[in-house]
């Protein structure tokens, strides 16, 4: 079920302000984030992320495109290596 | 012989019937169409005046969306998932269910008929 619009997007309340911080200096830096279930806003276009999988942090460059997906989606938690009878 | 945008419409059927048979137009739809161009849903195709086809024609021109560029715009969606790389565009390029249904079984749809591998070991009691 979609989140009530009267709440607006999660974005996790730390992530946001370091979002805020950045643009307010203008500068670019990556920024770590274990908060995967974060809305991408408009604000966060052309940052770069370090999503969390569970094991490491999977850089996440933030294009236009991306807005309303959440940080989760670029960083696949699963690693898929192939079954074991398809050895060559 | 009523043709809507490009597709020919089955002439013995029901009017509400038959306009499903174009790409993007559903039951809904079609019942939506009929009363805008109130035409009862329950006439048959070939009992259509000239007047009547041309009323549904142009509803269904000029505010829906069909075929082609349906078609098209669903291509465009998920080649969008595909290009910024998310977790459904993965699955859309691997032909694997995009929703978190189940892979171990099922989802003969998705990924086609089942390939079978050699020597895999049965499940032993």
């Amino acid at each position: 079920m979609a989140r009530s619009l009267k709440k607006g997007p999660y974005v996790a309340f730390k992530l946001q302000k370091k979002v805020d911080a950045l643009n307010d200096s203008g500068k670019r830096t990556v920024i770590k984030t274990w908060s995967r279930a974060s809305m991408i806003t408009p604000e966060f276009v052309g940052h770069t992320f370090a999503v969390h999988n569970g094991n490491k942090f999977i850089p996440v460059y933030i294009t236009e495109n991306m807005v309303g997906h959440k940080l989760g989606e670029f960083a696949p938690t699963r690693q898929f290596k192939g079954h074991s009878g398809n050895r060559k | 012989m009523a043709r809507v945008s490009g597709v020919d419409l089955p002439r013995n059927k029901r009017g509400v019937i038959a306009l499903t048979y174009i790409f993007g137009i559903g039951n809904p739809t079609a019942a939506e169409i009929l009363a805008k161009a109130e035409v009862d849903p329950n006439k048959k195709v070939y009992q259509w005046s000239d007047e009547e086809t041309a009323a549904i024609r142009a509803i269904i021109t000029n505010e829906i969306k069909v075929e082609g560029a349906l078609r098209s715009e669903v291509q465009l969606n998920i080649k969008r998932l595909m290009d910024i790389g998310s977790y459904r565009g993965i699955r859309h390029r691997k032909g694997l269910p995009v929703r978190g249904q189940r892979t171990k079984t099922n989802c003969r749809t998705r990924k086609g008929k089942r390939k079978t591998v050699a020597n895999k070991k049965k499940a032993t009691k």
